[in-house]
Order: structure tokens, then sequence, then C-alpha cells
């Protein structure tokens, strides 16, 4: 099993959920996020001063899946959330270690 | 007094009362998190300590008798409001509502540093040694400022630049706030700020024409003086802020349309016409323009209520000078053939509120920081007045 993260932009948040499910994802956990990557922050204007943000807001996906779904899963974000513009985000995978259905004590793939 | 002008100042003293919440949320909404139940509260206060000090001694003292200096102590204790008609409870309660507002005026300039107790104290000796005496001056019968001929319809003087001018001295000695210059301190909430500007806005229409004291003709003149020059004044800033920054910000616009409530106080009862307009619209330049002052001499006027109040209230009192008409409310300024003798009062009588409430707000500012301090300290500054001050949080993660 794998977990696959992504911080992508806000408004994509959608557009990804839906490919997700269409590809058969079964749950994702978001968090909204700020930071900053290559994209950095943004100016703002408060009575004629210019203030920079640095952090951006961005949202993170967590979403844990069988290895044989892995690489569906990652093409599916890089498409659904991508803009070509700056900013669009990263996705990574880490090992998952184990998991457990807290309400039927199932494990491993069958707790996917 | 008829039961109509009874009604009417009777409404206003409400919609006044109003505004001191609607500027709460127009200060919260700019300061930063950790500081909006510190701001809330300091203009919540104002009503509670400002009101019991006004029946107690505060009124008598603004509008007891004739005397050019202050007034008398006959209604001290709220004694002998009684006239059988109610029309000096009217006024009374009327007046109130503008001594709360004065002085919580200044808490824009002082947020995010100013200790709550220091605050308490200042609060309830300047609504007596400042507000009390200047309000008799420009309001009060036999005050000198008005016996001189400077007219101030609702406060322009009396309230703008008393508060703007105590707010000035006060950030001064208190000193600007941790990390101001390298850090940025946007707002928090602008929604809030706008919010506050709507209740400002409404509640204006009360402070400037429920200030004819009657449901009349200057009054009417009055609400729609004071609606256009916010209108404006909210226009002329958005045109300077977007040819110099680019954009035309919400912020800016709640600015620009206080600026012109401001501007237009002195003057509502006394022009008519386009005048309104012209007012509003140079008070939204003007205030805008004004914004460089702090940072050219170094003080940390956090929400920038010298350029708004107190600007504003030198512009609108200056321009009553010009703009007055006898056929509106019995003056005439130097646009309407009356020469340059108003513009003079106007001028004098902004420099004595000036001069006397910057400088007894000096001593008491100072007296107040040597024995219990103005400032919190360094940490407590860091993590917020909310908890500090108050123990609480405004907003749970």
């Amino acid at each position: 099993m794998k977990l696959v993260t992504a911080v992508i932009k806000p408004f994509k948040l959608d557009e990804v959920k839906d490919a997700l499910k269409a590809a058969g994802v079964a749950g994702i956990t978001v968090t909204e996020v700020r930071g900053f990557g290559r994209q950095g922050g943004h100016t703002e204007t408060y009575r004629g001063a210019e203030y920079k943000i640095d952090f951006v807001p961005k949202v993170r996906l967590d979403v844990v899946v069988d290895d044989a779904q892995v690489d569906g899963v990652i093409d599916t974000i890089t498409s659904s959330a991508a803009t070509g513009k700056i900013g669009d985000g990263k996705v990574w995978v880490t090992e998952v270690g184990r998991i457990v259905r807290i309400r039927t004590g199932e494990e491993g793939a069958d707790a996917v | 007094m008829s039961s109509g002008d009874l009604a009417w100042v009777l409404m206003s003293a409400a919609m006044v009362a109003f505004m001191t919440p609607g500027l709460a949320f127009f200060y919260g909404g700019m300061v930063r998190s950790k500081n909006i139940l510190g701001m809330l509260m300091q203009n919540i206060f104002a009503m509670g300590i400002v009101s019991v000090l006004w029946i107690t001694i505060g009124f008598t003292l603004a509008f007891g008798g004739d005397g050019p200096i202050i007034g008398n102590l006959a209604h001290a204790f709220g004694r002998d409001l009684w006239d059988g008609d109610g029309g000096l409870l009217a006024f009374f309660a009327f007046q109130m509502m503008f001594a709360v507002i004065t002085p919580a005026l200044i808490s824009g300039a002082t947020a995010d540093r100013l200790k709550f107790s220091s605050y308490a104290w200042f609060v309830a000796v300047w609504s007596l040694l400042v507000y009390s005496p200047v309000a008799h001056w420009v309001f009060g019968a036999g005050g000198w400022i008005l016996e001189m001929g400077t007219e101030d319809f609702a406060g322009g003087a009396a309230i703008h630049i008393n508060a703007g001018i105590a707010a000035l001295v006060v950030v001064v000695i208190l000193g600007p706030r941790h990390g101001h210059g390298s850090e940025p301190m946007p707002p928090h909430n602008l929604p809030q700020t706008v919010l506050g500007t709507g209740i400002l806005w409404f509640g204006w229409f009360g402070f400037n024409a429920g200030s004819a004291l009657a449901a009349n003709g200057i009054a009417a003149q009055a609400l729609v003086n004071t609606h256009v020059a916010a209108a404006a004044g909210m226009l002329g800033w958005l045109a300077i802020e977007r040819v110099k920054t680019g954009h035309a910000t919400t912020l800016g616009a709640c600015s620009g349309a206080v600026a012109g409530l401001v501007a237009i106080t002195p003057c509502a009862g006394f022009v008519g016409g386009y005048s309104g307009v012209v007012i509003g619209a140079l008070a939204g330049l003007i205030c805008y323009a004004a914004l460089g002052i702090k940072e050219r001499f170094g003080f940390d006027d956090s929400l920038d209520v010298i350029a708004v109040h107190l600007v504003g209230g030198i512009v609108g009192t200056l321009l009553l000078g010009f703009f007055g008409e006898a056929a509106i409310n019995g003056v005439d300024g130097l646009f309407h053939g009356g020469g340059i003798d108003l513009l003079v009062d106007q001028f004098v009588g902004a420099l004595g509120v000036l001069a006397y409430s910057g400088a007894v707000t000096f001593v008491i500012a100072t007296v107040i920081d040597r024995t219990l301090g103005l400032r919190v300290t360094a940490d407590e500054e860091l993590v917020g007045l909310d908890q500090t001050q108050h123990a609480e949080s405004a907003y749970q993660a």
C-alpha cells in the first residue's frame, strides 16, 4: 500500500476529486494548507502600503491506495490538477506500513 | 420640543449609539486576529464608562450654564434633566452618544499595544478633562468658540479634530508596534471593516441630521449632504488609489467614505447644492495623501486615525469657511459672498481645539504612562491583547 499526497491549487479540488472518484478511489482526505514553492508569494495593498504575502493557500490531498493503483492515481491527479501555470503543485508517494479499518478491524488491501 | 422633533432626536440618539459598535468592527477588521477582541472591547467599554460618567458629571460640565469655558454642576447625577416635555432628556441622550464615540475613535491609532486598564483610565479622565470642556466651547451656550462665530454643525472640531489630535499625541508617547515597518500587519478580516463602514454610514445620518435637533429642512439638507459626501469621498479615495497603486481596494472604498463623512460633519447643516459632493471628494483625496504623514514623521498610527479623522476634521472645518450658505442656515462662506470672516473663525476654532486637546491629552497620557504604563509588555504584545488582556480568543482553531 502507498500513501499518495498531492498539494494542488484550491480551485482545482473539485475536478481532482471527481476524477479520482471516476478512477475508483474509495476515499480521500483534504486539508487546507499554506506554503511556498517556486511560485513564491504575492503582493497585497492596504491603504497604499504593499505587503508581500509569502505563503500561498493550497489544498493537500491524502489518498491511500493499493500498490497496483498508484501510477493510475498519480496520472489522474496530475492531469486533473494541471493548469500549465506556475503553482500547480506536486504529488509524491510514501510507503504505508500498516492500515486498519477502525469499524471492522480489517487490515491491508481490504481496509483501503 | 414638538413631538415630531422629539421623535427625530430620540431616533438619532439611537442611531449614533449604534455607531460605536460599528466603529468597533470598522477598526476590528483591520487589526490582526490576536487583537480583535481587544479592539472590540475598547470600543464597547467606552459605551459603559462614558455613559455612566456622562449622567454623573460629564453632561453638566459640557452643557450646564452658559459660561465661556466650562459648564456647571446643575445636572450632576442626572439632576433636573426632566423639563416637562422630554426635550432636555432627548438632547442629553443624543449628546451622550457623541461623548461615547469620541474617545473610542482614538482606539484605532493605539491598536495592538495599549494596556486595557490604562485605556480604561485614559478614556474616563479624557472624557471629563478634554471632551466635556471642548464640547462646551463648541456646542454649549456661551462657549467661547461658538460665541466667536465658529460653526461646527455636528462635531468636525469637537469630535474629529479633538479625537484626532489626541490620537496623535498618544501614539507618539506610546511608540510603534513591535515589528512596525519590518513585518507585515495586514487586516485580518476586511468583511468586518465593510460591515462596520455600513453601520457608521447609517448611524451618521443620526449624527449629522440629528444635529439639527429638529425634524426640519436643515435636518433634510444635512442628511443629503452626509450621504453625497460619503459617496464622493469614496470615489475620490478610489481614484487616487487606483492611479497610485493600480487597484481600487475594498478598504480604500471604506476609508474614503468615512473620510467624506468626517469632512461633511461640521458642514452638514450649513451647505447646500453640490457643495457636499465637492467637500467629500476633496476629503477623499486629501485624507489619502495624508496617509504619508505617519511615514514622514515616523509614528505608528495603526489604523490611520490621524489621516482620516484629524485631517478630515480639519478639511471639513476649514471648507465650511468657503462653502457656507446663509440661505441654508445663516452663514456665508468665501464662495457665497461672506468674505473671509467665517474662514478665520473656523481656523481659530480649529486651532483652539488642537491646542487644548493636544496639551491636556499629553499630560493625561504621560501621567498614566509613568504610573500604570500605557503599553502591554513585549511578550504580551506578541501573544496578543485578546489572550493577555481579556483571557479570551475570538476564533477557535
